[in-house]
């Protein structure tokens, strides 16, 4: 009997011990998180000037945000099948292989097949009308000729 | 700035979520310092880059200098061109790393350490000019797809390393061997374990020159990471592609090595010269080996302003792939005059040879200077776009900087 009452006793004192590191780790956890998030939460000065970068609100809007027609977080110009662009196109590689390319809608193409064919990109379906046409749009062939001028030459006295 | 803060708080939040774990001593990473594993890093500050560098790409990473950063008579590893195909390797652990040498055409598959390499072969240093295959792409027409390089996707340093022809004799090499292809750590761009990124070679009788190394070495420091650390295969004078990184095995063929980036139309142009735009079949494509005769003008920068009667200094670099540079010229008359610099030799064979020359201008206007070598075969560089290729390889049209005197 006592040894039944004592191997509940125990089973107890386990279940609050328990109880409490569990808590303990969340609440550490908690704090630790909100720690790193905002390093300045704990500190008792409220008015520190870093306060107004602290209070950036984590939306969407913020992370596809579009200032002058470029898409900040990739450098993709703004247009109809963006996000489509996005989405598909810089998992593997950056957008800056795709934007300093230009290409006509039969090699844009091509380059997909051989993305397909060689490097593990899947099948686009409807969207790769929407990704081609994107990139005809936005990033077309231009003409160079066989020699270009220099151009955007910046100026300098030579001192020697 | 709001959005860097942003986009680095969340990173950190969201890396710690997909890997169920903590950052230990996230509260300790300095404040402009991102974890290598994080998107958006600095890649200057990564790779110890001179800021003036351009980036090109960052998965993977691509860079370039811009012609006056490659001044220095040994390129310095600020300065120093990169050019991946997949991710560099993670965790490198140099004590374990070994290289196998295998394929049809070994009498035994072998496999040393980096210590046995090291201890059992003499060790050699030369300057060796490595130069992209596609460095120049930007400017065909019409355009010509992959990484647009200008003219900074070239760079002589010095390596260090054992020859691989005598690491290969060691390993005994049969007598119907053609090839040699490596194989290296970096993983590729879907991180598919059973991709490699690229695994190129180059014909036996290049493996087997004396100054074709197994590098440990760049600039008498261990190569940096992102150059290939710790070991390389160096082939001065052809595509850079061909100097593989981070190398762990290498087969000796009996064909044609036909891994990543051999077949198709990777690092080949066409057998036969065609109209620009043309289409080209796979079989009509062949294997880039030797790079053609180029030059450039490494000061001064591109925009000098002079005064009249000022003479103005030039000085450069010149490189032919597996020839010497016979001369260099200059013209400031867009080709209709030319006249020569002063050419030094190469320090040893395969590393860029220096030109300088001293200028007078006749009267005040807008000048352009243009530097044109010839290689020992009497071949020069042409002053407009060579022969248009598909993807846009082998552009060594003269290099030109602009000057006004006023």
């Amino acid at each position: 009997m006592s040894k039944q009452n004592n191997f509940r006793k125990q089973v107890k004192s386990f279940y609050s011990i328990l109880v409490v590191a569990f808590v303990m780790v969340l609440l550490i956890g908690v704090l630790g998180v909100t720690y790193m998030m905002d390093p300045s939460a704990f500190s008792s000065k409220k008015d520190t000037p870093n306060s107004e970068v602290v209070n950036v609100t984590p939306d969407n809007d913020d992370w596809d945000k579009i200032e002058n027609g470029i898409h900040l977080r990739t450098g993709f110009k703004d247009g109809e099948g963006l996000m489509t662009v996005v989405n598909n196109c810089t998992n593997c590689h950056s957008a800056q292989l795709v934007i300093q390319n230009r290409m006509n809608e039969e090699r844009w193409i091509e380059t997909i097949r051989w993305m397909q064919k060689t490097q593990n990109l899947w099948d686009l379906g409807e969207n790769e009308k929407v990704i081609v046409n994107y990139l005809v749009t936005n990033y077309p062939p231009k003409s160079k000729g066989r020699r270009e001028a220099l151009t955007n030459i910046e100026w300098y006295p030579l001192e020697e | 700035m709001k959005r860097r803060n942003f986009v680095k708080k969340t990173s950190l939040g969201s890396l710690a979520g997909i890997l169920g774990l903590e950052i230990v001593f996230a509260a300790k990473i300095p404040e402009n310092y991102t974890p290598l594993g994080l998107q958006d890093p600095d890649p200057f500050q990564m790779f110890n880059k001179d800021k003036a560098m351009v980036v090109l790409n960052s998965k993977p990473w691509n860079m370039e200098a811009v012609a006056h950063l490659l001044d220095d008579r040994i390129t310095p590893n600020k300065y120093m061109f990169i050019r991946n195909n997949g991710l560099v390797p993670e965790n490198i652990n140099v004590n374990e790393w070994t290289i196998t040498f295998d394929g049809e055409s070994v009498k035994e598959k072998k496999t040393f350490t980096l210590e046995e390499l090291k201890s059992k072969f003499t060790h050699h240093t030369y300057q060796l000019t490595i130069e992209c295959g596609g460095n120049g792409r930007s400017e065909f027409d019409p355009p010509a797809k992959g990484n647009q390089w200008t003219v900074g996707a070239v760079g002589c340093a010095t390596w260090t390393g054992v020859r691989l022809k005598d690491v290969l004799k060691e390993v005994g090499v049969k007598d119907d061997a053609v090839y040699i292809g490596y194989h290296a750590a970096d993983l590729h761009l879907s991180r598919d374990p059973n991709k490699e990124p690229i695994s190129r070679g180059v014909p036996i009788s290049k493996a087997m020159m004396e100054e074709t190394l197994l590098a440990f070495k760049m600039n008498g420091e261990d190569i940096p990471l992102v150059h290939g650390y710790p070991l390389r295969l160096v082939c001065g004078g052809w595509p850079a592609s061909t100097s593989g990184k981070w190398v762990n095995r290498i087969s000796v063929r009996n064909i044609v090595h036909d891994g990543e980036k051999m077949t198709g139309t990777s690092y080949k142009v066409p057998c036969h010269p065609v109209a620009p735009g043309e289409d080209v079949k796979e079989e009509d494509m062949c294997i880039i080996e030797s790079m053609p005769v180029k030059s450039l003008i490494t000061y001064p920068k591109s925009g000098a302003v002079i005064p009249k009667g000022k003479k103005l200094n030039i000085r450069g670099h010149a490189w032919a792939g597996e020839l010497e540079i016979s001369k260099v010229s200059y013209s400031i008359d867009f080709g209709a005059t030319w006249s020569n610099c002063i050419l030094e030799k190469p320090a040893n064979r395969l590393a860029w040879q220096h030109f300088k020359a001293s200028i007078d201008f006749p009267k005040t206007g807008y000048y352009e200077v243009w530097a044109r070598a010839t290689d020992s075969n009497g071949v020069s560089q042409p002053m407009l776009l060579p022969g248009w290729n598909p993807k846009g390889y082998l552009n060594n049209a003269c290099h030109r900087i602009a000057v006004k005197v006023s």
